[in-house]
């Protein structure tokens, strides 16, 4: 396990800029998930420090050496792609096995069995272990692309949205073993996803990525409740954070010309009356579709509220945030 | 009543589709058989009309194709008598064998640069197929679109450069010849049918290997080349099919030394005229070892290109 530096890493795409000078430090055992949309360059930054791309400009520490130059092998970085890529000539096993009988580790073969049963055993795939890669269902796949990963001591995992193609279930099922299986390994881990759920639960450091640069690197916490600008203060938060004119209530502070309101930020009961157009019952929380002044603003209601659409209801902003025209914190 | 599918086909379908390929396989496997049976009739029987379906088997054609034969006087039969029922088989025609065919070495020439130009064309196919699908060539698609070109005539007709530049390299009637010249037909669909294959293969696979701690060599023999094995069966038998067949430039090029079966098989010549049995047992031998090879290899041919470990 090492901490991983990256100072001004640049990388384009032909006229594509995937990556635009980030520096970062993902220190030793931390758990530090990359959020952003599509294109945002969250994989393109894995693949950099993998050694799968070279960068255009800048450097990579990995443990306080730079590896520009080095192949993939040589970084000793572990990799869970987005597509379960198992090798599908291979059993189970010989997939597990495959990164240890590496001509760079080269692990005696009683230790390799030693090794691969117990990565089995706390993915819960050890009655699996002599089937076919491709005789499995999709969260087994996913499961074994992670032990594979985990049968080594590398120098940090990268994770490309390894959850992404399996079901909710086993999505939340995984998280909870994959947080769990770093916490107990000290592992050094740097996490792409798109999914708030996974970066909130999971990340020591979120990382907020948009249009290849690094916006906003903090504690889930402090991303939550202190976004720098808009774009990062609507990656997390369910139901989305409202965006608003300023105008639309009294008391914005001077330039302000975004009012950004987080279901927690609307107190109910007094202040400018809007209208119930909607209500969403989804069983953990009950959502509130509101209208005022043409604007529709979501918030949470009470699970047995009597309000119905139609009804009225008084809101005014509590410690709102407010951003400029430039979608940036005031 | 069964349920009704849109998908499968109905008893009335299977029937038709049955019959079809049955038909087909009458007509495709008929001129087999044929070459077949008339490896073991006598040669009244191979050229009796109307043909007999009825005959008496015997394995005088399979012996004359192994054995060259001279006629000897009463005498000298009477003073030598057959030691095996090969050579009764030739005394009774009042000849005796004088040595073996030529049929053994033609045979093996024929096995020696059909294998080996089939295993020269896959393996720099396999490389080069690799390369384009992989690598960022320079002018790749013209490149590609030579290595194509090279199919866009017959190959017959660079007869006459290539029988001049064998002269006077000293490759005319040699196996590396040989060798080299199906080679450099075949490589152009050898690329081809296994670049479209690698295409296929995801690069996640090599990715994964390279960070698991491989070089890229090793991932391409780890990981990419049992992945193309079905490709590189393909391809093998298309290749080997060629060359093994192949008749104008062997008749061409090769006279003694390199000589494959194709040109000696219709040069046997029997007493009194073509000696169909014997060539139609040369045939039939000459048929195996492809039929072999494409049997063992049968099971890549049908096995999926992928597996679906990936999804798309």
């Amino acid at each position: 396990m090492a901490e991983v530096v990256l100072s001004e890493v640049s990388k384009a795409f032909g006229p594509t800029q995937a990556v635009d000078a980030i520096s970062m430090v993902v220190p030793d055992g931390a758990f530090v998930v990359l959020l952003g949309p599509t294109g945002a360059g969250k994989t393109t930054t894995l693949r950099l420090i993998a050694g799968l791309e070279a960068p255009d400009a800048g450097d990579i520490l990995i443990g306080g050496r730079s590896v520009a130059g080095e192949s993939p092998a040589a970084r000793n970085v572990a990799m869970v792609f987005q597509q379960y890529s198992l090798y599908p000539h291979m059993t189970v096993r010989e997939n597990l096995a495959f990164p240890l009988r590496s001509p760079i580790l080269r692990t005696p073969e009683d230790e390799i069995r030693r090794k691969v049963a117990e990565v089995a055993e706390v993915l819960r795939i050890a009655h699996k272990l002599d089937n076919r890669a491709t005789a499995l269902s999709g969260g087994e796949m996913q499961r074994v692309s992670i032990g594979r990963a985990l049968v080594r001591e590398p120098e940090i995992h990268l994770m490309d949205e390894p959850l992404s193609s399996l079901d909710a279930k086993l999505r939340a099922d995984l998280r909870v073993e994959l947080k769990r299986i770093q916490a107990g390994l000290g592992a050094t881990m740097l996490y792409v996803t798109h999914d708030q759920i996974e970066a909130m639960t999971m990340a020591t450091h979120v990382g907020v990525l948009d249009a290849g640069r690094l916006v906003q690197l903090g504690s889930p916490r402090e991303i939550y409740e202190n976004p720098v600008s808009l774009y990062v203060a609507g990656r997390l938060g369910l139901p989305r954070i409202n965006a608003l004119p300023a105008d639309l209530f009294a008391g914005a502070p001077a330039g302000a010309a975004t009012i950004g309101l987080r279901p927690e930020h609307i107190a109910q009961g007094e202040g400018r009356e809007a209208r119930v157009a909607r209500i969403e019952h989804l069983g953990d929380q009950t959502r509130l579709h509101l209208t005022l002044d043409g604007h529709e603003i979501v918030t949470l209601a009470d699970a047995h509220t009597p309000l119905e659409p139609g009804d009225a209801l008084a809101i005014q902003p509590r410690n709102a945030l407010y951003f400029d025209v430039s979608g940036d914190r005031i | 009543m069964s349920a009704y599918s849109v998908t499968a086909p109905s008893r009335r379908q299977q029937w038709i589709a049955g019959v079809l390929v049955a038909l087909y396989a009458v007509i495709t496997l008929l001129p087999l058989l044929w070459i077949f049976t008339t490896g073991f009739k006598s040669p009244s029987d191979a050229i009796a009309y109307p043909p007999k379906l009825a005959f008496e088997p015997t394995l005088e054609g399979y012996v004359n194709l192994f054995t060259t034969q001279t006629r000897q006087t009463e005498a000298y039969l009477a003073e030598n008598p057959p030691e095996s029922w090969y050579e009764e088989m030739v005394h009774a025609k009042g000849m005796v064998i004088a040595g073996p065919s030529r049929f053994g070495e033609r045979f093996l020439n024929s096995v020696i640069i059909g294998f080996g130009s089939t295993f020269l064309s896959v393996f720099l196919g396999t490389l080069a197929a690799y390369a384009f699908s992989r690598y960022r060539v320079p002018l790749k698609d013209d490149l590609l679109f030579f290595i194509l070109s090279t199919r866009m005539m017959p190959p017959i007709a660079v007869a006459i450069p290539i029988f001049l530049m064998f002269r006077s390299l000293g490759l005319s009637d040699t196996h590396a010849g040989m060798i080299l010249l199906y080679t450099a037909v075949n490589l152009s669909l050898s690329v081809w049918l296994l670049k479209g294959f690698m295409d296929e293969i995801p690069r996640e696979y090599e990715e994964a290997a390279l960070i698991d701690g491989y070089t890229r060599f090793q991932a391409f023999r780890k990981v990419v080349l049992p992945q193309a094995a079905t490709g590189i069966a393909a391809t093998a038998i298309f290749c080997l099919i060629f060359a093994w067949n192949e008749y104008a430039f062997a008749v061409l090029l090769t006279s003694g030394t390199a000589q494959t079966a194709p040109p000696f098989i219709p040069t046997i010549i029997g007493v009194g005229g073509q000696d169909w049995p014997a060539v139609a047992a040369g045939a039939t031998l000459f048929l195996l070892p492809v039929m072999v090879f494409t049997i063992l290899l049968r099971k890549h041919l049908l096995r999926g290109i992928t597996f679906g470990a990936v999804r798309k």
